[in-house]
Formats: C-alpha cells, sequence, structure tokens
C-alpha cells in the first residue's frame, strides 16, 4: 500500500471541518483513517503539529478503541459479531470457513495486506444475526454462501459499493408496537406543544410522567433536567447516548433508523428545558450506517427550523446537534466515558462525584439520557405527563421496548407497557422449551423457568432492552462464559480489579471449559466475583460477575459437569503447550505425553 | 473547631476540600495506596485506598471528607480484598524481587508485606514487555508497571512534558513514550523530572546505580510502610 508522504492533503480539510479543536479527536482520527484503513505515524506527527496534542496522547487514545488501528489492518477489515446470539446462529463455524476459504490466520493480516478476520463484541444485529462489520459497514444474515461471496468479492478487491445492496440491508423486525413505535408522529408537534407549557410547565409534566431513564439506571429523567438546569455554567449541554452496547440489545438502533425525529426532538425538548445551544448524539461505532440517514433528518429539521437559530421562530432559542461516532468500546455507553470519548479522550469513567449534571462535557453541566428516553419526553410534551403515569406499572410508568433475540420464532423489537410478565414476552415470541432468559445483558439478570412469571419493571426485572432467549439446548455455562469474555474484552483498564480480575476470571472460566476445573476453582470465581462487586470503578466491573453468579445458583448442574477433577489441577497443561513443538518438529515420541492419574481427558 | 470524621476508632479532623486519605495521612494513620501522591492530583485506580463508607466501598483518595462520616478501613475484610488487589497486580506484570535494583524501596512490595502476602496466589499473566534502554541516564522496565499513572501525571502537571501516556485497553493497558521512536532516549526527559521520582514500584531506574545501598538497609527494610507513610505526612496526631 502506497503512504502518501503528504498527509496534510486529506487531514487539513478534516482539521478544517473540526476548527481545529483537539476535542474533537476521535472525530478526527476515525475520519482520518477513512483514507487508507490505518493511522500512519506521520499522519500522527501531522495531528500533533496541528491540534497541539502531544503523540503519546493520540497513540495512547487510538489504541484504546477497537476500530482505530496505528498499524495496517487490511484493506478489508472483517470482524464478525462474537455475542452469544451471533453464536448460536453458527458465526464460529462461518469465521472458521471464511479463513480457510482466505487462507488467513484469524486476528492476522494476510501477507499481502489485504485481508483480516477477527471478532468483535455484539454488533447489536442479534435478531437478524450472524453479522459482520467490514469497513465499519454491518453485513447480516450470514450463511456459508453469503461468507463465500464475500469471500469473492475480497479476493477481487470489489470496493464495498459493489457489494450486492442486500448484504447491508437491516431490517427493523417491528413485532409489537406501542405509543413509542406507532407511526404518525408530526415533526415539531411536540415543540409547539411544549412552548405553549414553557420549559417549567414540560418539566413539571415530565416529572407528573413519572418517567425513568431507559438506559439501565432508570434514574428520574425530569430531576435529572431540574438539576441540570439549576447548575452554574458558561453553557449547559444535550447528550444523547446512543451507544448501544449491551449485548443483545438493538432497540435504540431502530428507533435511530425509524423515529429519528422524536430522538432529535427530546433532545431539542431537553435544550429548551435546561438551556442548552448545543447537542451532541454519541452514535455507537457499530451503526455508523446510520450516520447518512440521521445527517439527512437533521437536515431537514433545520430546514423546517426545528433545529439551529430561532427554532419554530421563536427568537433567542437556538439549538442543534452534532453526531460523534464511537470506535468499538462498550464502556463509552458508561455516562462519564461517553463524555471523556466526546473529549476526544481514552473511554475511561470519571471519578463521581461531581456527576455530569454539574460538571459534564468541557466539565459544563450536561444532561445525559438514553435514546429510548428522548423519544419518550416527546410524547410527554404532546399529551401530557398524568396520561404517561397512567400506563404501565407503579414504579415504571410507560412502555418499555424489549430486544428480543436467541432461541424463538419471531425474533425483533417488542413493545409493551412496563410490568409484562416474561413469560408473555416468551409466548408472543413464539419461544419454546425455554429454560433461560438473559434479560438486561450481559450485566443484567439470568432467568430460570421458576421466574417466568416475574414482571419487566424497576420494581422486578429492570431492564435497557436485552431479552436473549435460551431454550434446554443451550449450556448455560458456554452463556455465562462467552459473557465473561464480553467483559474482559471490555474492560477499559483503568482499575485493578476490573482491568485484572475480568481476565483471571475468564482464564478460570476456560479453564472450566477445558475440563481441568476443580472446587478450588469454584471458590475463586466466587472470591473474584466479590472483588469486581465491591472494589471496581464503575458499573462494568460491578456487574460482569453477574451473569457468573447468576448461572452458577440456577444452573449449578452445568458447572458441577465441568468440576471433574477432585483434586487442584493447574491450568498450564504441559501437554498442551508441547503440541506446537510436536508440530514444528514431525516429533510425536510417545515418551513425551504426560497424563497424569488424576486428570480426566 | 475543626470538623472530623471516624476513621476505624480515631477522630480525623479535616478540612473543606480534602479527600479522606489525606485527612488520615495528615493526621498519620495510614490507608494503603499506591496511585496517590500528594503532589499530584487523584486519579482513583489502584483501588488499595478502598475503604467503606456508609455500607459502601469508595476509593479514599478521591471520596472529599464530610463531617461525622464513619470510615472503615483496618478491617478483616477490607484488608483481605486489599491483599487480593496486591496480588492482581503481581501477576499481572512481571515482578522478580530478588534481581529487582528497587526492592526494599518498593511500594508495591512494602504494601505487600504489610498485608501479609505470601503468594502471588493467582496464576501469572506473564506478559511481554521489553526493557528500553535507549536513555543515557535512565531505564524503563516495563515489566514492572502497575499503570498507576504518576509518571503521566507528573509529567504532565509538574513538568509540562507530556514524556509518559497510558494506551491500549484492559489488560493490554500499558505505558506508552512520547517520541516517534516510543523511545525515552529520544524525548526531553531529564533527572531533574517529577516524573523521574515518582514510580511506586522499579520501572523508571536512574542507570549506574546498582546496589548503592545494600539490601536489608533499604527504606521499608528499616520500617514498614505504614511506619514510613504515617511519619512522613502527619502533621498532627489523630486523636482517640
Ligand atoms: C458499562 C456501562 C455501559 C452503559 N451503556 C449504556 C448504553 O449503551 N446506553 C445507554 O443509554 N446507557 C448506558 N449506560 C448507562 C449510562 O451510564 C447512563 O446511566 C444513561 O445513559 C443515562 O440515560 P437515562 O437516564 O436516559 O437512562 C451504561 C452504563 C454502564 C455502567
Ligand atoms: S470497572 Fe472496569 S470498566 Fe470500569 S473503570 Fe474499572 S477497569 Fe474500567
Ligand atoms: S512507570 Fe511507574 S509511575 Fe509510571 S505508571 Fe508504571 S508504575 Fe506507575
Ligand atoms: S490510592 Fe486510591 S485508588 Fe489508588
Amino acid at each position: 500500500m502506497e503512504i502518501q508522504k503528504n498527509h496534510s492533503a486529506y487531514l487539513d480539510p478534516i482539521l478544517e471541518r473540526h476548527a481545529h479543536r483537539a476535542t474533537d479527536l476521535l472525530q478526527i482520527l476515525r475520519a482520518a483513517q477513512e483514507h487508507f484503513g490505518w493511522l500512519h505515524p506521520e499522519a500522527i506527527d501531522h495531528l500533533t503539529r496541528r491540534l497541539g496534542v502531544p503523540r503519546a496522547k493520540i497513540e495512547g487514545m487510538a489504541s484504546f478503541y477497537a476500530f482505530l488501528h496505528l498499524q495496517p489492518a487490511g484493506r478489508y477489515r472483517v470482524l464478525f459479531s462474537d455475542n452469544i446470539t451471533d453464536r448460536m446462529l453458527g458465526s464460529a463455524a462461518l469465521r472458521e470457513r471464511m479463513c480457510r476459504n482466505l487462507w488467513i490466520e484469524p486476528g492476522k493480516v494476510s501477507e499481502d495486506g489485504l485481508v483480516s478476520v477477527d471478532t468483535t463484541s455484539c454488533t447489536g444485529m442479534c435478531d437478524q444475526g450472524p453479522a459482520l462489520l467490514v469497513n465499519g459497514m454491518a453485513v447480516t444474515r450470514l450463511d456459508a454462501q453469503r461468507v463465500d461471496a464475500i469471500c469473492d468479492l475480497i479476493r477481487n478487491q470489489a470496493p464495498l459499493a459493489a457489494w450486492p445492496t442486500e448484504y447491508f440491508r437491516v431490517v427493523d423486525n417491528i413485532r409489537r408496537s406501542d405509543l413509542l413505535l406507532n407511526p404518525g408522529f408530526i415533526p415539531g408537534a411536540a415543540l409547539t406543544a411544549a412552548r405553549q407549557r414553557g420549559g417549567q410547565g414540560l418539566l413539571h409534566e415530565i416529572k407528573a410522567s413519572g418517567l425513568r431513564g431507559r438506559g439501565g439506571a432508570g434514574f428520574a429523567t425530569a430531576a435529572k433536567w431540574e438539576a441540570c438546569r439549576d447548575a452554574a455554567g458558561e453553557a449547559h449541554y444535550v447528550v444523547c447516548n446512543a451507544d448501544e452496547g449491551e449485548p443483545g440489545t438493538f432497540k435504540d438502533r431502530v428507533l435511530l433508523a425509524r423515529h429519528a425525529d422524536e430522538v432529535f426532538e427530546g433532545m431539542t425538548l431537553c435544550a429548551y428545558v435546561i438551556g442548552a445551544r448545543k447537542g451532541l448524539l454519541y452514535l455507537r461505532g457499530e451503526y455508523r450506517y446510520l450516520l447518512d440517514h440521521l445527517d439527512r433528518m437533521l437536515a431537514r429539521r433545520r430546514e423546517n427550523h426545528l433545529l439551529g437559530a430561532s427554532i419554530l421562530g421563536q427568537p433567542g432559542f437556538d439549538f442543534d446537534i452534532e453526531i460523534h461516532v464511537g470506535a468499538g468500546a462498550y464502556i463509552c455507553g458508561e455516562e462519564s466515558a461517553l463524555i471523556e470519548s466526546l473529549e476526544g479522550k481514552r473511554g475511561t469513567p470519571r471519578n463521581r462525584p461531581p456527576y455530569p449534571v454539574t460538571h459534564g462535557y468541557l466539565d459544563q453541566p450536561t444532561a445525559v439520557n438514553n435514546v429510548e428516553t428522548f423519544v419518550a419526553t416527546c410524547h410527554i410534551a404532546l399529551a401530557g405527563g398524568a396520561w404517561y403515569a397512567g400506563i404501565g406499572a407503579a414504579q415504571s410508568s410507560g412502555t418499555k421496548l424489549l430486544s428480543v433475540s436467541g432461541d424463538c420464532a419471531r425474533p425483533g423489537i417488542y413493545e409493551y407497557p412496563f410490568g409484562i410478565s416474561v413469560r408473555q414476552v416468551l409466548d408472543d415470541c413464539g419461544a419454546a422449551d425455554t429454560q433461560a432468559v438473559q434479560v438486561g445483558g450481559p450485566s443484567g439478570t439470568t432467568l430460570a423457568t421458576h421466574e417466568f412469571d416475574r414482571l419487566i419493571a424497576f420494581e422486578d426485572v429492570p431492564t435497557a432492552g436485552a431479552f436473549m432467549v435460551f431454550d434446554i439446548r443451550r449450556d448455560m455455562f458456554e452463556v455465562a462464559r462467552n459473557f465473561v469474555h464480553f467483559f474482559a474484552h471490555e474492560s477499559c483498564g483503568f482499575c485493578t480489579p476490573c482491568r485484572v480480575g475480568t481476565s483471571l476470571l475468564r482464564n478460570l472460566m476456560d479453564k472450566l471449559h477445558n475440563g481441568q476445573g476443580s472446587p478450588h476453582d469454584f471458590h475463586e470465581i466466587e472470591k473474584l466475583d466479590r472483588i469486581l462487586l465491591s472494589a471496581s470503578h464503575c458499573g462494568l466491573g460491578h456487574t460482569a460477575c453477574n451473569p457468573v453468579l447468576d448461572t452458577i445458583a440456577k444452573f449449578r448442574p452445568a458447572y458441577e459437569l465441568r468440576l471433574q477433577q477432585r483434586r487442584f489441577v493447574p491450568a498450564f497443561d504441559l501437554d498442551r503447550s508441547l503440541q506446537t513443538a510436536r508440530q514444528m518438529t514431525g516429533r510425536d515420541d510417545g515418551a513425551t505425553h504426560l497424563h497424569d492419574e488424576g486428570s480426566v481427558r | 473547631m475543626s470538623k472530623t470524621f471516624t476513621l476505624d476508632d480515631k477522630r480525623i479532623p479535616f478540612e473543606d476540600g480534602q479527600t479522606i486519605l489525606q485527612a488520615a495521612l495528615a493526621a498519620s494513620v495510614y490507608i494503603p495506596h499506591l496511585c496517590y501522591h500528594p503532589d499530584l492530583e487523584p486519579h482513583g485506580s489502584c483501588k488499595l485506598c478502598t475503604v467503606k463508607v456508609g455500607g459502601r466501598q469508595t476509593a479514599a483518595c478521591t471520596l472529599r471528607a464530610a463531617e461525622g462520616m464513619a470510615v472503615e478501613s483496618d478491617t478483616g475484610e477490607i484488608n483481605a480484598q486489599r491483599l487480593a488487589l496486591v496480588q492482581m497486580l503481581f501477576v499481572e506484570g512481571n515482578h522478580f524481587c530478588p534481581s529487582c535494583e528497587q526492592s526494599g524501596d518498593c511500594r508495591l512490595q512494602a504494601t505487600a508485606y504489610q498485608l501479609g502476602m505470601l503468594s502471588p496466589h493467582f496464576d501469572h499473566f506473564f506478559p511481554n514487555r521489553p526493557v528500553d534502554a535507549s536513555h543515557p541516564d535512565f531505564l524503563l522496565d516495563f515489566n514492572r508497571c502497575i499503570l498507576c499513572s504518576l509518571c503521566v501525571r507528573a509529567s504532565r502537571e509538574v513538568d509540562g512534558k507530556n514524556v509518559f501516556a497510558l494506551a491500549g485497553r484492559g489488560l493490554k493497558t500499558h505505558l506508552i513514550v512520547n517520541a516517534p521512536s516510543g523511545k525515552l532516549g529520544d524525548t526531553d526527559f531529564g533527572g531533574a523530572d517529577k516524573a523521574a521520582h515518582v514510580c511506586p514500584v522499579g520501572v523508571i531506574l536512574p542507570k549506574r546505580r546498582g546496589f548503592a545501598v545494600p539490601i536489608g538497609e533499604r527504606t521499608f527494610d528499616k520500617s514498614s510502610i505504614a511506619d514510613y507513610v504515617a511519619s512522613r505526612h502527619g502533621k498532627r496526631g489523630g486523636e482517640k
């Protein structure tokens, strides 16, 4: 690959577009990378000079994000989604097939620099998997045929634009609609209603609605907006969290694809209440394919005076929205890490307090809300808080979007009033012989059959929306092991307990998987669980042990099956370690096989 | 009357804005810590200073003290957890104490002794971390890095140089040096830098100064880290 000596030719326009703001570094690097597929050291030099940011800081930042490359990563960069639902649909075999087909090792770039094939955390296509990303664009519904065709396209070096568009088609799969998903929203209607009530009046309605955040924690939205409005600062900001990184969740994807007007209008309502002039939507890198559509929606809203200066003709009501695209880091869904990422830094969670409502983006008061939360505020602005409060459960008003995937006939998006039972959802999606449901993703709760009458609600089983179904064919230990791998891969590495603990946990689960588990390892897992839960810096570490704790409690036989060793066996397996040497030397002496009596193979 | 909070069975006075750890150290009470340095902004990453406040665990180096707070620190439960954290740091890197120049002056080692560590307990990761000997006066042995970012902060906040930065993510997090070559010899790093003197372990070491102080007579050979830290920081005694 030829690298231009003169990097300024493509970098300067990008820098210009971002007004040389070092805080836009992540966006600048993303754009810069689109040029060669990786970030050349001389490009970093140029950025260092122009932005006045030390190169170690740029490299330190870039190396944090899975989708940024400081080394050549192949002209075609293929990443298979590695969520358990993709695996259940056969993704591992398809990945192997592609590697074999292209003569490459997983995770390594082919010698001619053409292609690399690796895995990535859930890409949010669980309802139409197995899925992959190629150069950041989502390809859905993989099967052997499609994989083979993709190999041909890659070998023939066909540009992505020339690939069949069908490959990139993402369907919405809306299976049950209620107030958020029903069509008929008129852009500007919620803003008009809000203006009649005034900022305080709107806040009052949202308070009366009892709306709680849909991103997971369930914080009261009105309290957040009020605290943000009342916080002193030079500027206030609205941030929409569209990072949707929790494996098994894809409802924000559908809201952004179908109801972007409500998302942007909800952000504008928030701006109206808190007095913000600027809003940022943080779109997960996996949803890059939605960017053009979202930009068009923003442009249309500007034309219709629903964004920009003097919104709805009201002097002084100025607000606009910018989209920032993430780059492959689940932790950036945590609101303070998200803000760090918006500021062009490594996505590590901040120390709290202070909280974003007083010290958020650029240290200014910032209201961060989930996509679905913003959509809900539009309907409250239109129909009032009392109406909304009458829907759903006592402490969970309104409706909830569930992303249903896994072993069921009809995966997709289901919108229910809060308080729906797990059993009802299973019936509706056509699940049979279900043994478990993972509600809320890996960080959520594993429910067994005796719990299927429990209710989806903050007061019972809270969820940000993931609902993964496992039937009796599935091995719940392997499900937990997949989740533990996810957390180890996504730990930001800031704090000791999670940085080291999630990897130790992963290794222990692998040890059990390899048949080397003993009761000792079981105790070790429980010990790690406790440390992660109590000493971690943020929610990722706190919840990383949930899938293991839940499955140990509810699916213990799946673990006991693995505790084949009565006495402790080290994870280090001399026999396996000698395998490479045997292959390399072509020698396989019987005497070098070590089978001690205790081990079962 | 100054404000106070309780730390285990002691009353600790504090000034507004002080963290629990700062107030405790000022009162000559030791709370284990590795990523905190009195001259630098708190970071809150090693979690050694974890204490319990109102039933919840939190880092003492970042939480501001408040009147009447009841803080638990020196308990069996919390110390067991701290021990596990130190063990995690040992297995994460490559620490061969007997051959390390920092042995006896190392805060990781001293904290391990303080917490009664007898073995690393967990399986070693044995990462591959090459040494950087490019600088004329300093050696970087990344094998021992515990990612506390003290050098990063010192270089940025005090030296105004940004010689160091953290890179990578998760267990692949590592320290990098600010030069196109990635080598310390190609930076403006110098012995007068604050960053040259804050590393709690044996990563940033002066060259040509092998074993000037014999083993057995080094800082933490002579006193425990608890006594050492308490005597160095303490301005006034904690009141029972
Ligand atoms: C590890 C982690 C990941 C998170 N990921 C997301 C996410 O992808 N989307 C989201 O809206 N909230 C996510 N959150 C929650 C956010 O921190 C925050 O609470 C939320 O965006 C607030 O919006 P809400 O009040 O509307 O729910 C995450 C939290 C943690 C700890
Ligand atoms: S708990 Fe994990 S993700 Fe959160 S700060 Fe610590 S290392 Fe990072
Ligand atoms: S080199 Fe030393 S001071 Fe710097 S991060 Fe590593 S352990 Fe901390
Ligand atoms: S000293 Fe408090 S977290 Fe490291």
